[in-house]
């Protein structure tokens, strides 16, 4: 902003559009104030644990906490096999949905498809999880005659389901913005519809499906209920490809399964906020990871057209 | 038809008065407390019994309007507390008051009443179709500490056991640790086996055993249905099996089964007397059958 420009502004600034201004900056601002609130939270109820556990027992195979064990790896490992299988099945399942409806879908097939996929946001985790424990768990146990359906697999398909939503209305949203002029240059130059969707439309909106790749991410990793509900909750380490057809123990599920009955103030207290601590690093540096991607390719592609 | 709604319109609408008005008496009441002429009971406690005293409340209400009780949940922990504190008249707990707080309570000038007001019984459940139909503590236990991992080494088909069990904070689960994974041996460390499923209700329990033949999972005997099979269980290879039922549970045949309490801050007095004195009669403990419990069968089994 120039100087001159900032001048005519001050003076047309009446106090409406000053309390305005600050509205809208204290609720930008409060944002901020909340994460970092949470955080402060979560280290201050969770830091203890590192003073009243020894790291070699927080380390350890075994989570049960009624008795004094408390590993965290069998519920880190949990966690992560989930949300790495829901990113590796919603991704190309998002991205052909939103391909689909942006990019081939005539104009009708397009409305009905997009709120439909919109309500599929709305569905409440506990109704999905329902439908998990008693629709998928015994089909999977079937099909792939397995001791048991409750497995890290189910709670896969199950969250992938959910993060579906989220994945195709961002990379919807990308594909869209992704200016019309490519598309017929490219068209001119003889390309197919499908050479234009794959060298031109997603190599332009890549940050952006990359974005909705990690909002899917964000979504899998902290839900709770759905996961609760249909992964089994044996806290086992998960190490194989064989372990996926097992069941695994969340760090969400333990926190909500056992924060209800748990003292105030006790080592378990102070271990489920660790566990809770540990999934807001993971989170946070998911995002940042893909902020960091996203900004150094928008850059990149400054540099090019300049 | 028309007549009859408004009809049970206005009963709602009264009801709803009544109720403004007995909770704007609410603190006059408690004041009476203690002059020892209460009007309501405070009932406090344990999860397991929660359901069962609020269907004896709810019943008693109706037979004594005069005589309100308020029932809330927590845990036994929480109810003992209470009545240690003094907030509660009567604490429901699902295991017997620890000798600590017993003394805790003396501390405080209250001495706990004990009451043993029905039972509860786990009962071990397979799915239908699996033939097994009996097993040893023993055995149940090295199913579940992970050392028997398929059906065919306790008599059945060759399948692999699947582990079900409630989530930890559910007394059922510390009950059964103790009581069957450990033999009831205070010194034995044995723990569940890694691989066994932590479900967070008893329905999830329901539904895994209805249909997986390789499933074994336990609860209260109140949570059976018709289409899970029950268990029968010995305490030694040598000795008799029993099914849970109210009779073999009463009798003290079925192994696996425990007392329900309800304390007392002192002798009961007054009010919370006639109600316990209620709560043992035949009319009440029909309520305990209905909701699954077993009924305690001699009139005012108080130790």
């Amino acid at each position: 902003m120039t100087n001159e420009h900032e001048g005519q502004q001050k003076r047309s600034l009446s106090w409406v559009e000053f309390l305005i201004e600050r509205a809208i900056q204290v609720s930008g601002i409060s944002a901020i104030i909340l994460v970092v609130l949470i955080f402060l939270f979560l280290i201050k109820e969770g830091t203890p644990t590192f003073l009243e556990i020894p790291l070699s027992s927080l380390f350890a195979a075994r989570w049960y906490p009624i008795e004094e064990y408390y590993g965290l790896l069998p519920l880190i490992l949990g966690s992560l096999i989930i949300t790495i299988g829901a990113a590796v099945v919603s991704l190309p399942l998002g991205l052909a949905t939103a391909i689909f409806i942006a990019e081939i879908a005539p104009e009708w097939v397009r409305d009905i498809l997009k709120p439909f996929v919109e309500v599929l946001a709305g569905i409440p985790s506990v109704v999905i999880g329902f439908i998990g424990m008693l629709v998928f768990a015994p089909l999977i146990r079937v099909a792939l005659d397995i001791p048991t359906g409750l497995t890290a697999f189910t709670g896969v398909l199950l969250l992938a389901w959910m993060a579906l939503p989220t994945v195709v209305s961002v990379a919807e949203d990308v594909l869209d913005a992704v200016p019309k002029t490519y598309r017929d240059a490219g068209l001119a130059l003889g390309m197919t519809r499908w050479q234009v969707i794959w060298r031109i439309v997603l190599p332009a909106g890549r940050s952006g499906v990359l974005m909705a790749l990690m909002l899917g991410v964000g979504r899998a990793i902290g839900e709770t209920m759905t996961v609760m509900m249909v992964t089994g909750n044996a806290a086992r380490i998960p190490l194989g490809l064989r372990d996926f057809f097992m069941p695994v123990r969340t760090m969400t599920a333990t926190i909500a399964a056992e924060m209800g009955e748990v003292a105030q103030g006790s080592p378990h207290y102070h271990v489920l906020f660790a566990v809770g601590l540990t999934l807001f690093v993971i989170t946070f540096a998911v995002n940042m990871a893909a902020a960091s991607v996203v900004f150094r390719q928008v850059k990149r592609a400054e540099r090019m057209l300049s | 038809m028309r007549n009859k709604d408004t009809h049970l319109s206005i009963r709602i609408l009264a009801l709803l008065l009544l109720g403004l008005a007995l909770a704007g008496c609410g603190p006059q009441t408690a004041q009476t407390d203690a002059g020892g002429v209460s009007a309501t009971i405070q009932n406090k406690g344990s999860d397991t019994i929660v359901n069962l005293a609020l269907a004896w409340a709810e019943r008693y209400q109706t037979l004594e309007p005069d005589v309100r009780i308020a029932v809330t949940g927590g845990g036994s922990g929480t109810g003992i507390a209470a009545l240690i504190n003094g907030t509660v008249d009567l604490a429901n707990a699902s295991r017997q008051i620890k000798t600590e707080e017993v003394e805790e309570a003396r501390a405080n000038g209250i001495e706990p009443v004990e009451f043993v007001i029905a039972r509860d019984a786990i009962a071990v459940i397979v799915h239908p179709d699996n033939p097994v139909d009996k097993l040893t503590l023993q055995q149940i236990s090295d199913i579940y500490s992970g050392k028997i991992t398929n059906w065919q080494e306790v008599g059945g088909e060759d399948r692999p056991i699947v582990l079900l069990s409630r989530e930890t904070n559910s007394g059922t689960h510390v009950y059964f640790l103790e009581e069957v994974i450990r033999l009831g041996e205070s010194d034995n460390k044995t723990l569940f086996s890694l691989d066994t499923l932590l479900l967070p209700s008893s329905e999830g329990i329901g539904v895994e055993v209805r249909q997986n033949p390789n499933a074994i999972g336990y609860d209260g005997l109140g949570y059976v249905t018709p289409d899970m099979k029950t268990i029968a269980v010995s305490r030694g290879p040598e000795q008799p099996y029993y099914s849970p039922t109210a009779e073999t549970v009463n009798t003290g045949q079925y192994p696996i089964a425990r007392d329900l309490y309800m304390y007392t801050a002192g002798e009961p007095q007054g009010q919370i007397k006639a109600y316990l004195e209620w709560i043992l009669s035949p009319a009440a403990q029909e309520i305990v059958l209905e909701l699954g419990f077993v009924p305690v069968t001699a009139e005012g089994e108080t130790p």
